[in-house]
């Protein structure tokens, strides 16, 4: 047994061998497993060159595509970030029976895959659907229509916002909104200045996941939106449209912008959490 | 619904919340279950537990039970690298393990296709071996593996930095070996985290649907998972045979959630202890 190697290291951190090994082995299967998907899409979408790319962002539908996913984002982001912060509100500053159960149900997007959350807004909003008849009569459409994406997202994102902040707010209490109202500020005022200043970095965590779940849902929306090119295709679905006709360079194009996205999410959520670590996450534990 | 804070808005904010938690999760979550009995109940067995349905059932949950094990074993380490070890670039490794959340699954199905088929730098190397990847259930093997990496990174590494490394090292004095240090003491301490990790992936990878089916073929009986045949369902009006399916689904994603829950308790509770 040889535990103690060297003098002023700790006998548990192991040999130098073992220690590359291990990050080798890390660094090995990172590459491997995400780095290189990643730089596939990439250098497929520029394989032949950078005309034939901007060419391919230029078709039309693509441009339809990515200003429909634009719009989604626009409308359903704000929606989440809104009532995410009411659910927060009433969740964590008052005490009510059967909270536990309300946390859960706000969870539940999360453990629903995404197919069977667009299959629920088929069956409400659908032809044969709940009250879809109903819309139709009045010439409402949603389903193969703008407002069901947007309602598949919002539900997929559902989440997102609450789950960030609910903990955060948990963990800070209530004493400094309560010394607010006993000093006489309104709820609104104590909201903006005394709980939005504390929480306004884990908001804009969770606006950034939020975004880039809802830019990039494809599963959810693949199963409402009907697929009409042009009209309800979103970015990632019209990803697969162009796939499957073999436009390779035309898909990654598409691809690589979703990739930069994401790659951005990436960069942003590691500034944040270096930066503000402490007030993205509740301390405690 | 009895108010406790000396807080206001609680009216507001508890109206609105039920309203929207309602109107956006409860109620059509609710159609499915409504929609999945309304033929009868054998018409909900006959549909939930075809046997087609049963294969897909099958492969879905084989293939992310796999993936689920490829990653509890390299998740592992990659949790124990970035929390135990100083290196260049450990930063820029950290960002990267949550690219799969960050990154639309229908990018990541098409890159990793194009990865690993024939013609792609890996199946280019696997096909030779008589291992074809890309159009095969080893597809979906690959594409879950992608997609559930940082559950289970994310769920150890907490735990792993709360581990006090006095514990390994009065195990070290007293004699125990490496092995043994990590089978007795590491590994009984992040077990449930690791548990808990994989089951989320588990349950995310039974659920994925974007990434899978570009690379799956989707061969009913054989490559094809549930969230496919739902929409296969779908698109010829069977609603309630699609709502039965669904239905299965979520109840098994319900159960593990509820065993992450437990898992996550003891976790909280050895941090408090």
């Amino acid at each position: 047994m040889r535990a103690f190697t060297r003098p002023g290291r700790s006998p548990t951190e192991g040999p130098l061998w073992l220690r590359t090994g291990l990050i080798a082995l890390a660094l090995g299967y990172v590459g491997l497993m995400l780095l290189l998907p990643l730089s596939t899409v990439f250098l497929e979408a520029f394989r032949e060159g950078l005309a034939p790319y901007l060419e391919a962002l230029k078709e039309p539908d693509t441009v339809r595509a990515i200003r429909l996913t634009l719009l989604v984002a626009t409308i359903s982001v704000p929606l989440n970030l809104v009532m995410g912060l009411v659910m927060a509100w009433a969740v964590t500053k008052h005490d009510f029976r059967l909270k536990s159960w309300l946390i859960t149900f706000i969870d539940l997007p999360f453990s629903v895959s995404p197919v069977v959350s667009g299959l629920i807004y088929v069956l409400v909003f659908g032809a044969q659907g709940w009250i879809g008849p109903w819309l139709e009569a009045r010439g409402i459409q949603i389903i193969f229509a703008v407002p069901g994406i947007v309602l598949a997202t919002v539900f997929v994102t559902f989440p997102f916002v609450v789950r960030q902040i609910v903990p955060l707010m948990d963990a800070q209490g209530r004493a400094a909104e309560e010394a607010a109202v006993s000093l006489g500020a309104s709820g609104w005022q104590t909201f903006w200045h005394v709980t939005l200043p504390d929480i306004k970095w884990a908001l804009l965590y969770g606006v950034l996941l939020c975004n880039a779940r809802a830019m990039g849902e494809f599963g959810a929306v693949s199963v409402v939106s009907g697929h009409i090119r042009g009209e309800t295709n979103t970015m990632p679905l019209h990803i697969e449209v162009l796939y499957d006709d073999y436009n390779f360079v035309g898909a990654f194009a598409v691809a690589s912008l979703l990739a930069g996205l994401a790659i951005l999410t990436l960069v942003v959520k590691s500034l944040l959490e270096w930066w503000h670590g402490d007030e993205i996450k509740a301390k405690g534990h | 619904m009895k108010r406790h804070s000396a807080l206001p808005g609680f009216g507001l904010s508890m109206g609105l919340t039920l309203f929207w938690v309602s109107a956006i999760v409860l109620v059509p979550l609710s159609a499915v279950f409504i929609r999945s009995f309304g033929e009868g109940w054998e018409h909900f067995l006959a549909a939930g537990f075809s046997e087609r349905a049963l294969a897909s059932y099958r492969v879905g949950f084989g293939a992310a039970l796999i993936a689920a094990a490829i990653n509890a074993v390299f998740g592992l380490i990659i949790a124990w690298v970035l929390v135990r070890l100083k290196f260049p670039g450990r930063r820029v490794l950290s960002a990267l393990i949550d690219l799969p959340f960050a990154l639309p699954t229908a990018v990541a199905g098409i890159a990793l296709t194009t990865l690993y088929a024939d013609t792609g730098w890996i199946g280019g190397l696997l096909a030779p071996l008589g291992i074809p990847v890309a159009y095969h259930p080893q597809g979906i093997v690959v594409a879950l593996t992608f997609i559930g990496l940082p559950f289970i990174v994310r769920t150890v590494e907490p735990v792993l930095m709360d581990l006090d490394v006095a514990y390994e090292e009065a195990a070290a004095t007293l004699g125990a070996n490496r092995r043994q240090r990590f089978f007795h003491v590491v590994l009984p301490e992040i077990g449930p985290a690791l548990l808990a990790g994989c089951a989320m992936a588990f349950a995310r990878g039974v659920g994925e649907y974007g990434s899978v089916i570009f690379i799956a073929g989707n061969m009913p009986m054989v490559s094809e998972i549930p969230p496919l045949l739902i929409v296969t369902q779908l698109e010829q009006y069977d609603y309630a045979g699609a709502s039965a399916i669904a239905v299965v689904m979520l109840l098994f994603s319900f159960v593990v959630l509820a065993i992450v829950n437990r898992l996550q308790t003891r976790i909280a509770g050895r941090a408090a202890a």
